[in-house]
């Protein structure tokens, strides 16, 4: 019997965060298209003493992109937050030529990622944002596991000059870390130490690869567990020790199979260490549904992460 | 705030620099400015074997106005955070504005034999590589996005300077450029000043033929803009139409210019043909001779 998990949501840790950072960053402004209180930023829309800084342009995510711009260009740094479908797909374009070509100081901060969007169904399930957002050079990439990584990756949005994205979920999810933790940017967390192969995982699917790595133990095979929330740059160090020590790589993500983390680990892997890799990852669009019930039909579970790694570990040395 | 009275827009004033210096000419001088930049237009097309003249020559006076009437602007600090800034939203007309930050300074005239080619500041679309470029661009309908970004900078920093953008009339054309119009009225971005570079073509054809635009003042008007309108050549005309929209501003406002595409070039003028192509060494010297 496993015990029940903290949950938190990380789309409020956000909101809460950035109002934290509101006197330290005096050059923080806020944007937001129509979805303020869904993202929590309207905690700071209507505070008394911020709300100036602060502008709604409603659901016109291609003109919220272009005036995040202007302002990153006269010194400001602008938080955007919407959803994740609406952050990356829908204002792609001006995200590539107003901000990742100049290389502004634009932070897109994106709730609702992923299908633990749920009952909105697929069209609002954003299963694309991992690879939109990697494939622009410049961009930093954070998809934090839990609400307390989440906070500080907001922190080091800030702190950090230049372009950066950070996908967060409608759903509240376990909470993975105490407070204690230390997050580095640009550096993943070896969960779990294990020597039979290592579960590279982001988001949602640390939480889930925990609960697989639990069950391989029960097994008998022994597995590392990596929280691998910078995407880009990634920590290929961590990769390659990976690869070297436990001879076998799972990824899971709660993102499309193409683009994401799967991908990008994969691009590491071939170049620098070729073992054998699975991938536990969404295989198309999803439907309208609770997001844990979609989470067991798109195959997201400790053991469809369980599967994957026996087949890994299975193809070791053949 | 309100702008210091002889700074900017005011007539016979000179505009002034962060170092101090004035930049004030005459409308002879304009004149003989737009004649010089329209050879270096041609020149500078020419030489890189692509590029859009049509464009480039029809937006001239208004960026002369802007650049050596106008505009409280620094050539020797580009960066200057109090600067007018204007924002070229239809990029592809790059060659205008790059022949005007010449002149006025921001880099060596010499440079604009560089344009287009490997290892140049001067890009095929305008990009803030170059000194003086605010936005990087060639994707249609973002410019004035950007410019109510730096409108709105400006009143977070409570700054008094003044955003100008400028758009192709084809432009208007992209959905984000409504995006952009409905929210500088909302957020009463009163600093910002829009040019339509109405020059009646787009890249293909007229502009009637792709998509039909007018009523243009009246969607603007609509959108919560003061709308003016103004012969896009006549310096006169154009600068006593800034120093209107520079007066009395309760809402962003837009100039609608009327230009000819390819203005000064005979067989260049309302040509489509050439929004997007270089003359050939015929074409070229014809031109250059017309430009005399």
């Amino acid at each position: 019997m496993v015990a029940a998990k903290v949950m938190a949501s990380t789309r409020e840790m956000y909101g809460k965060t950035l109002l934290a950072m509101a006197e330290e960053y005096p050059n923080i402004v806020v944007l937001g298209g129509d979805l303020n209180v869904s993202v929590f930023t309207h905690l700071w829309r209507d505070h008394v003493k911020y709300k100036a800084r602060f502008f709604d342009f409603g659901p016109a995510e291609q003109n919220i992109m272009g005036v995040a711009a202007g302002l990153a260009a006269s010194g400001k740094m602008p938080f955007v937050s919407t959803f994740a479908v609406f952050g990356t797909g829908r204002p792609f374009d001006q995200l590539r030529v107003l901000i990742a070509q100049p290389h502004l100081n634009v932070k897109i901060v994106c709730t609702h990622a992923g299908i633990l969007t749920g009952e909105d169904g697929m069209s609002a399930h954003g299963i694309e944002d991992l690879a939109l957002a990697c494939s622009l050079p410049g961009f930093t990439v954070v998809c934090p596991a839990d609400a307390v990584e989440t906070a500080q990756a907001v922190g080091a949005a800030a702190a950090t000059e230049g372009p950066f994205y950070i996908r967060l979920s409608r759903a509240s999810t376990p909470v993975i870390h105490s407070e204690n933790y230390q997050f580095t940017l640009g550096r993943s967390e070896i969960v779990q130490d294990g020597r039979d192969l290592t579960i590279i995982a982001a988001g949602v699917m640390v939480s889930v690869s925990l609960d697989a790595a639990a069950l391989l133990a029960e097994s008998g095979i022994s597995a590392r567990v990596v929280n691998m929330h910078t995407l880009k740059p990634v920590d290929e160090q961590t990769i390659i020790a990976a690869a070297r020590d436990t001879g076998a790589i799972v990824t899971a993500e709660e993102h499309y199979i193409n683009g994401g983390l799967g991908s990008i680990v994969a691009q590491a892997v071939v170049r620098h260490c070729p073992v054998p890799m699975e991938m536990v990852a969404l295989q198309g669009y999803s439907e309208s549904g609770k997001a844990e019930e979609l989470m067991v039909k798109c195959r997201l579970t400790a053991d469809a992460v369980k599967s994957a790694s026996l087949a890994a570990f299975k193809r070791k040395g053949s | 705030m309100a702008r210091a009275k002889g700074k900017n827009g005011s007539k016979g004033a000179p505009q002034w620099t962060s170092s101090g210096r004035g930049m004030y000419y005459s409308t002879e001088e304009l004149k003989a400015i737009a004649r010089e930049l329209r050879r270096d237009i041609i020149q500078t097309i020419f030489t890189a074997g692509s590029g859009h003249p049509g464009g480039s020559l029809s937006e001239l006076e208004i960026l002369i106005s802007l650049y050596f009437r106008v505009m409280r602007h620094d050539p020797a600090n580009p960066k200057w955070p109090d600067r007018d800034r204007f924002i070229l939203s239809k990029g592809h007309a790059s060659t205008g504005l790059y022949a005007v930050l010449a002149h006025a300074g921001y880099f060596p005239k010499g440079e604009l034999a560089t344009f287009r080619q490997l290892n140049s500041r001067l890009q095929g679309h305008a990009h803030p590589m170059s000194p003086g470029v605010e936005m990087n661009s060639g994707s249609l309908g973002m410019g004035l996005s950007f410019a109510l970004g730096c409108a709105l900078a400006a009143r977070l920093d409570q700054k008094d300077y003044m955003v100008y953008a400028l758009l192709g009339d084809g432009e208007c054309d992209e959905g984000q450029v409504w995006e952009a119009a409905m929210a500088a009225a909302h957020h009463k971005a009163t600093n910002l000043i829009a040019f339509i570079d109405r020059n009646c073509i787009q890249n293909d054809r007229f502009t009637d033929e792709v998509m039909g635009l007018e009523p243009l003042a009246d969607k603007w008007r609509a959108f919560g803009w003061r709308v003016l309108e103004t012969d896009g050549h006549e310096f006169d005309a154009l600068l006593g139409t800034i120093e209107e929209a520079l007066q009395g501003r309760t809402t962003p406002t837009v100039i609608i210019a009327r230009t000819v595409k390819g203005k000064g070039v005979s067989f260049m003028e309302n040509n489509p043909a050439f929004h997007g192509r270089a003359p050939n060494r015929q074409e070229f010297e014809q031109a250059m001779k017309e430009l005399a």
